[in-house]
């Protein structure tokens, strides 16, 4: 009985609302790639075909603001679902509480860092010639 | 017909490891892989040490690892398996002897989903009467017989001891959808944790694993979703 009595505490404590979000935020990105990341393949091998790719492809896609929020939901959905994948990943295989924390922050680090210059390229870019 | 079973000894007061051992045994197609380590204990080798009480599949005794499967011995026929079978004791918990393992942890979490009927209202005359459709609700996670097949064949407990583990998790179920049980959000609580049912990562083992046919991952999923939705 204590056992579930600390159970309990430990979960009234934190509110532990955060486990069940990113379940469900796991399902929910989930399914929203499903979509753009087999969209994004196949657009880009079949409509324009992976030879074809370069700087003026990406210069001329961009042109239309739709292909840049597209891409941005493509680099937040990929990145923000797979960073907390590996979050999972850690938890099961990492177990010192010390060394948990110095792997969860370098990939968090690396993975935000990714974000944001990702973000930052997609609202900012212009042609600077 | 002639069969080799291969199990995997350790014997605490002289080995620092285990071995396996190889027992030549004559047996029948029908008979069960538990009629086969008997036939070993009772004719060939007495220090070879396994449980098992009821030895029809209903007490949960005498799971282990069959063929790098979790099976009940006496659940399995000599037919299905072919003329070699591997026989080891389940993998994560810490083994007492041969295919013994320690099964306290397991009966720690266990007691831990509080497993029993909490109901406070006054005692009726009769039975607490309860309809089909809400029995039906939990009927399958009745059928769980505690034997740890599915919780020892669980990737996720292997790596996190601290993981309730599916079994407990389905003793869980068991109690949370029940029209009339009222701890329902104690129990939830207690699974709405990184060691409770968020540890799960829907790997299936256990479904594959668990003699009695429950759909452990389903049950598992529908406390997730207890817990997201706050409904029961």
């Amino acid at each position: 009985m204590s056992a579930s009595a600390e159970r309990i505490a430990r979960a009234r404590a934190t509110g532990n609302s955060f486990e069940v979000l990113s379940w469900f935020f796991m399902r929910l990105s989930g399914v929203i790639l499903m979509f753009i990341v087999l969209f994004h393949l196949f657009y880009m091998h079949f409509v324009i075909g992976v030879d074809k790719i370069n700087y003026a492809l990406v210069v001329q896609r961009w042109e239309n603001p739709l292909w840049r929020v597209f891409d941005l939901f493509l680099l937040f959905f990929a990145l923000t679902h797979g960073l907390n994948g590996a979050r999972y990943v850690i938890d099961d295989y990492v177990h010192g509480s010390g060394l948990n924390l110095l792997v969860k922050s370098i990939v968090y680090t690396l993975g935000f860092a990714l974000l944001l210059m990702g973000t930052f390229i997609i609202f900012t870019f212009r042609i600077t010639s | 017909m002639q069969v080799t079973l291969r199990i995997k000894r350790f014997n605490p007061e002289a080995d620092t490891q285990s071995h396996f051992e190889n027992y030549q045994v004559e047996v029948e197609p029908t008979d069960r892989v538990l009629d086969a380590l008997q036939t070993v204990k009772w004719y060939q080798d007495g220090t070879l040490t396994l449980r098992r009480s009821c030895a029809h599949g209903i007490c949960g005794s005498d799971a282990m690892l069959i063929n790098g499967r979790n099976r009940l011995a006496c659940k399995v026929l000599i037919r299905d398996l072919g003329n070699k079978i591997q026989i080891e004791p389940m993998r994560g918990f810490r083994v007492l002897k041969d295919l013994v393992v320690d099964m306290e942890p397991f009966f720690a979490k266990y007691r831990q989903v509080m497993p029993y009927l909490v109901n406070n209202d006054p005692v009726p005359q009769t039975e607490r009467l309860q309809s089909p459709e809400e029995h039906e609700r939990f009927e399958d996670t009745t059928k769980c017989i505690l034997c740890a097949a599915c919780t020892t064949a669980c990737p996720s407990y292997w790596s996190n001891h601290e993981f309730l583990g599916p079994a407990a998790i389905v003793q869980g179920h068991r109690f949370i959808f029940d029209s009339r049980d009222q701890l329902k959000s104690e129990r939830l609580a207690v699974l709405n944790d990184m060691t409770g049912v968020w540890r799960c990562r829907t790997i299936f083992n256990c479904v594959e694993a668990c003699p009695r046919g429950i759909d452990v991952t389903k049950a598992i999923g529908e406390v997730k979703k207890a817990i997201l939705f706050g409904k029961t």
